[in-house]
């Protein structure tokens, strides 16, 4: 007789002890796997805390993966938000504060008056390195507020069409002349960097305000003064800053993800607004704000007397190389 | 007048890609632009749900908020489109937007953004109506013919339904009470304030 193998006396005991053991094991499974694995969207949603979610595509795009990315409105609110109504505000205060500044203090002149004698401040690749980034960043600045605020003050006067082909002229000029404008910063820092370390006389100079509010008060300075290191400084800073943020916007993918892109659009705006506020204040004081100023950058010669008020240990250096006057 | 939506019914949806096939055919969309996407979330694991994504035309449209030059307009029908011709291809309405809707072919300088380029509902753009000059930026323009969306129209499980959202929602909410289950009408939380809760 044939003796059935699954009914056999002695197997049978052992089956059922590992058919029992194996669904004790197994039986907590299904349900956990059910709990982590509900495609339901306010479940994932919350459950990913604002995060995108993310599946398989079958198409080549492998970005275009992610099905819901919830973080888009945090990015719309804090540009549309905090992003435009701050910065607005700090460049209405800026430009409202020089005005005020200019009233009450009058255009700073140049005490002794003018010699008539020049000394030569800046040479001609200071000044090519300094107008290459002016007029850049002159074109950045306009172009990147009115991608900000054109869409409120400038569209509603000239018509979409007419407002779409600036911006589309704007979007160019931004990307293709960031190229010269890093470039011009980048001079700049080499040929000031050491002239630009901060010391014990830029401390006295900071304290006293750079003797800008009162009258009769030049605190020593050498070839930059305190204020101009601060500017140095924030120039070299804020480019970065906006570089670096700015070419991750320029191309897109090549190094972040969509969070990334909106974190730098924010950093980007953020940056270029501060750098508006601080640049319209350095035009001021070079332009109307202070008599013989501008020479500096204009002709490179500045007159004697300006510059012993203005940069007092400069001058002795220079003298002291034997440069200097006429 | 009827509000459009578009819902997809993940528990229908068999990611087949005909509705990604039919809207690049329909509108022949270039080269890597893909007006709408089949997603799979939970791929080949237990719960894995395919979701057939374009714009979701929103209520409160993120992109519009956005542009700088104010190029997005809403139809009488709710239906979001834009127009090319203002269009500067910054990729503001590509940070917002939830569903990865704007899409950008790569012909400005650097290989950067061109003209934004997304579902338009099948509804065209701000030419007139069925020209050479609507098909050529936006592709066809069913919506004034009568028809509805062909991605939708295509759909061989009906997973994916286009038309008035409370019909559509209606019909969802049937299939949900019917079968007793349903994993949400993907979007409809982010794009419209009225759900689906069935």
């Amino acid at each position: 007789m044939r003796r059935n193998f699954w009914t056999g006396s002695v197997l049978k005991p052992a089956l059922w002890a590992v058919f029992i053991l194996t669904m004790a094991l197994a039986a907590p499974m299904p349900a956990s796997a059910q709990q982590a694995a509900p495609a339901d969207e306010a479940a994932l949603l919350q459950q990913l805390q604002g995060g995108p979610v993310t599946g398989r595509v079958s198409i080549p795009d492998a970005k275009s993966a992610v099905l819901i990315q919830p973080q888009g409105r945090e990015w719309r609110d804090t540009l549309n938000g905090p992003v435009k109504s701050a910065g607005g505000w700090l460049l209405v205060l800026t430009v409202v504060g020089l005005a005020v500044f200019l009233a009450v203090r009058g255009r700073i002149k140049v005490e002794h008056g003018l010699s008539g004698r020049t000394m030569e401040r800046f040479s001609g690749t200071e000044r090519f390195a300094h107008w290459l980034t002016a007029i850049c960043f002159i074109v950045l600045g306009l172009s990147g507020l009115n991608l900000s605020f054109g869409r409120s003050l400038i569209m509603p006067l000239i018509g979409p069409e007419a407002f779409a082909s600036l911006t589309q002229f704007g979007k160019l000029a931004h990307n293709f002349l960031s190229f010269p404008f890093v470039l011009g910063v980048l001079l700049m820092a080499v040929l000031w960097i050491r002239h630009n370390i901060f010391n014990a006389v830029d401390i006295e100079w900071l304290r006293q305000g750079g003797g800008l509010l009162r009258k009769g008060v030049h605190p020593p300075a050498g070839k930059f003064n305190g204020g101009q290191k601060v500017l140095f400084w924030l120039v070299v800073l804020g480019t970065i800053a906006l570089a670096v943020s700015g070419y991750i916007l320029m191309f897109p993918f090549y190094v972040t993800d969509i969070a990334g892109m909106q974190t730098a659009q924010i950093v980007h705006a953020v940056a270029g607004m501060v750098m508006v506020a601080v640049i319209l204040g350095h035009i001021y004081i070079g332009t109307v704000g202070m008599e013989g100023a501008f020479d500096a950058m204009g002709s490179g010669q500045v007159d004697v007397n300006w510059a012993r008020e203005h940069h007092s240990l400069w001058v002795r250096d220079a003298q002291a190389r034997g440069g200097g006057d006429d | 007048m009827a509000r459009m939506k578009f819902l997809c019914d993940s528990e229908r949806c068999i990611e087949c890609n005909a509705c990604v096939t039919a809207c690049k055919n329909e509108h022949e969309v270039p080269w890597g632009i893909n007006r709408r996407r089949v997603v799979t979330l939970n791929d080949g694991e237990k719960g894995e749900r395919s979701i057939s994504m374009a714009c979701m035309h929103c209520e409160d449209a993120p992109c519009a908020a956005v542009c700088p030059v104010d190029c997005f307009y809403r139809t009488d029908e709710g239906v979001v489109l834009h127009s090319k011709d203002l269009c500067i291809g910054c990729g503001y309405c590509f940070y917002a937007c939830p569903f990865g809707a704007p899409q950008y072919p790569q012909v400005g300088n650097f290989g950067s953004r061109g003209k934004m380029d997304k579902c338009t509902f099948c509804a065209g753009g701000p030419e007139a109506d069925n020209t050479k000059e609507e098909y050529q930026k936006y592709g066809a323009n069913r919506l004034a013919e009568g028809k509805l969306p062909l991605c939708a129209e295509m759909c061989s499980t009906k997973a994916l339904l286009a038309g008035d959202g409370d019909i559509i929602a209606e019909i969802y909410k049937e299939r949900v009470s019917r079968r007793g289950y349903g994993s949400g009408a993907w979007g409809w939380a982010t794009a419209y304030k009225s759900g689906t809760s069935a």
